[in-house]
């Protein structure tokens, strides 16, 4: 069933367009990696996708009763998060907030959701420590624990691995890959090709040439082989 | 020491002195409450921008002869807070729209004040409002209401919205993106801010406002590890601060302002040391 639909999207900032006339769909349990080179628009895609920029032109329609609330986002870690004193658990509660409306205070469900959440991603032992002081993966796992609390239906990650180890990475994949095949749709920013795209089933290439499609097609096709060629 | 607290309880014997504690007090929790969240956000200097505002917002109230000069300050400060916040995402990057802002104000306020003078010592108006040296002795009690009313309103916003301040200081794009309403809530934080700053100025004056604002939040961020120790802690050192500092300030006759400054300060440099203490201990 479909979930997302972008047709003819042009995305940009301050009127000049990084990406023109964008058309693709995300059906719910699919693994949707985004590659392309460094400053072609990935990030401002999935901004457009959650509202944060406003498309140049074209439409994002979402379907199967998906809302904005129902959305989970992994983004790249700020500036302000490095020396933020809050507590692994004050971080993954507040991925309830867009659900709480104007109740001031979070609910026994929201906290038990919390708790999951932290289980899931093996935080239980830290809950009480301070995101500043663990480890760029520990951090990592902490934003995708608070994404989680917000939904399990659709996850968007923003270069989920950038900032890790390559032990760090390794984990980071297969958490998502553990995700995905529980039933989360993903559609992921990667630099790191080549594990980027095993796990995947549709990839959305952009830049100069546009290619939207199943994974294999990508692999055979003229502008995956030369990308892919050029990685390694 | 008796003498001393003696000297203190005839003192406090005057209505006055005890409108400057009440004051004092509600003010420096307001203030402290708002600093976690304006230093986290790396909006450390809106106060100062803001105070000098409300500076020349009072200086043209002075001119029109109004006897609550809230009037015209509270207002105008509440529109400069909002505009500061919305156009941060735009162009003008924030500090130095604020500087802008902030400089332009205190001149302009300083200029009018000068050719329109409404007192015969204009330096001794322009030093207390800065300075903020004698004000505080000077409240009415309508002044005292008013004060009490407003730092009401914010510490029940501050309760009721804190979970979304929280998720809107640590990560604004994610609140946004998953559904939160993050635009009312950046309007009740840049409302919030100019009130205070605005009952701030009665306190420490308009040059000392941030030193209120950001001081107990980065003492308190020194030591403790999480949002709600930090909040509680910065309320807790501000008011300490701010009653220390008014004590001192009568026993030794020194300018308010200028004095509660100096006391965070100090605490400052005790939770730094506490805070390497700690860490190394930690390690």
């Amino acid at each position: 069933m479909t979930e997302l639909i972008c047709k003819n999207l042009s995305i940009g900032y301050d009127n000049s367009i990084v990406v023109d006339n964008l058309s693709f769909e995300v059906n719910s349990g699919d693994y949707l990696a985004i590659v392309g080179e460094n400053g072609v628009g990935k990030s401002t895609l999935i901004k457009t996708i959650l509202g944060l920029i406003k498309p140049m032109s074209g439409e994002i329609e979402f379907s199967n009763g998906l809302k904005r609330t129902d959305i989970g986002y992994l983004p790249q870690q700020t500036n302000i998060q490095k020396d933020f004193p809050a507590s692994v658990l004050e971080v993954v509660l507040s991925g309830n907030v867009s659900k709480m409306g104007f109740r001031p205070f979070y609910n026994n469900e929201e906290k038990e959701k919390a708790r999951k959440c932290l289980e899931k991603m093996e935080l239980r032992d830290i809950e009480k420590k301070s995101y500043r002081d663990l480890s760029g993966g520990q951090q990592q796992r902490v934003l995708l624990a608070r994404a989680l609390c917000a939904t399990e239906k659709i996850l968007l990650l923003d270069e989920p691995v950038s900032s890790l180890d390559p032990k760090g990475t390794i984990d980071m994949y297969s958490i998502i890959r553990e995700l995905n095949s529980a039933g989360t749709t993903i559609i992921m920013i990667s630099h790191d090709l080549n594990s980027a795209i095993k796990d995947a089933n549709k990839v959305l290439h952009i830049g100069h040439n546009i290619f939207f499609g199943e994974k294999n097609e990508y692999l055979n096709s003229e502008i995956g082989k030369r990308f892919i060629g050029m990685e390694i | 020491m008796g003498e001393i607290f003696e000297q203190l309880m005839t003192y406090l014997e005057f209505p006055f002195v005890r409108y400057a504690f009440i004051v004092g007090i509600l003010v420096s929790i307001c203030a402290s409450l708002l600093g976690v969240t304006l230093v986290l956000k790396r909006f450390s200097y809106i106060g100062d921008g803001l105070s000098h505002v409300a500076f020349g917002a009072m200086a043209v109230a002075a001119i029109a002869g109004l006897t609550n000069k809230m009037i015209i300050a509270m207002p105008v400060t509440i529109i400069v807070a909002i505009l500061i916040l919305k156009t941060k995402q735009n162009k003008m990057s924030g500090d130095s729209l604020i500087a802008m802002i902030s400089v332009g104000a205190l001149a302009l306020g300083y200029l009018l004040m000068n050719i329109f003078p409404s007192s015969s010592n204009i330096s001794a108006d322009v030093c207390t409002s800065l300075f903020g040296s004698t004000l505080i002795l000077t409240l009415s009690k309508t002044e005292v209401w008013i004060c009490l009313a407003l730092s009401i309103l914010i510490l029940v916003l501050f309760v009721v919205f804190y979970n979304k301040i929280f998720a809107i200081t640590f990560d604004e794009n994610f609140a946004t993106a998953t559904g939160t309403k993050t635009g009312i809530y950046n309007l009740t934080i840049a409302i919030i801010i100019a009130i205070v700053v605005v009952l701030a100025m009665n306190l420490v004056g308009s040059l000392l406002i941030s030193a209120l604002v950001i001081f107990p939040a980065l003492s308190s961020m020194r030591v403790f590890n999480n949002f709600k120790s930090v909040t509680i802690s910065s309320m807790i050192v501000s008011v300490v601060c701010a009653v220390v500092g008014l004590i001192a300030s009568i026993i030794w006759s020194t300018p308010v302002g200028p004095t509660i400054v100096v006391v965070d300060i100090i605490i400052f440099f005790i939770f730094f040391a506490a805070g390497l203490i700690k860490r190394k201990a930690v390690q």
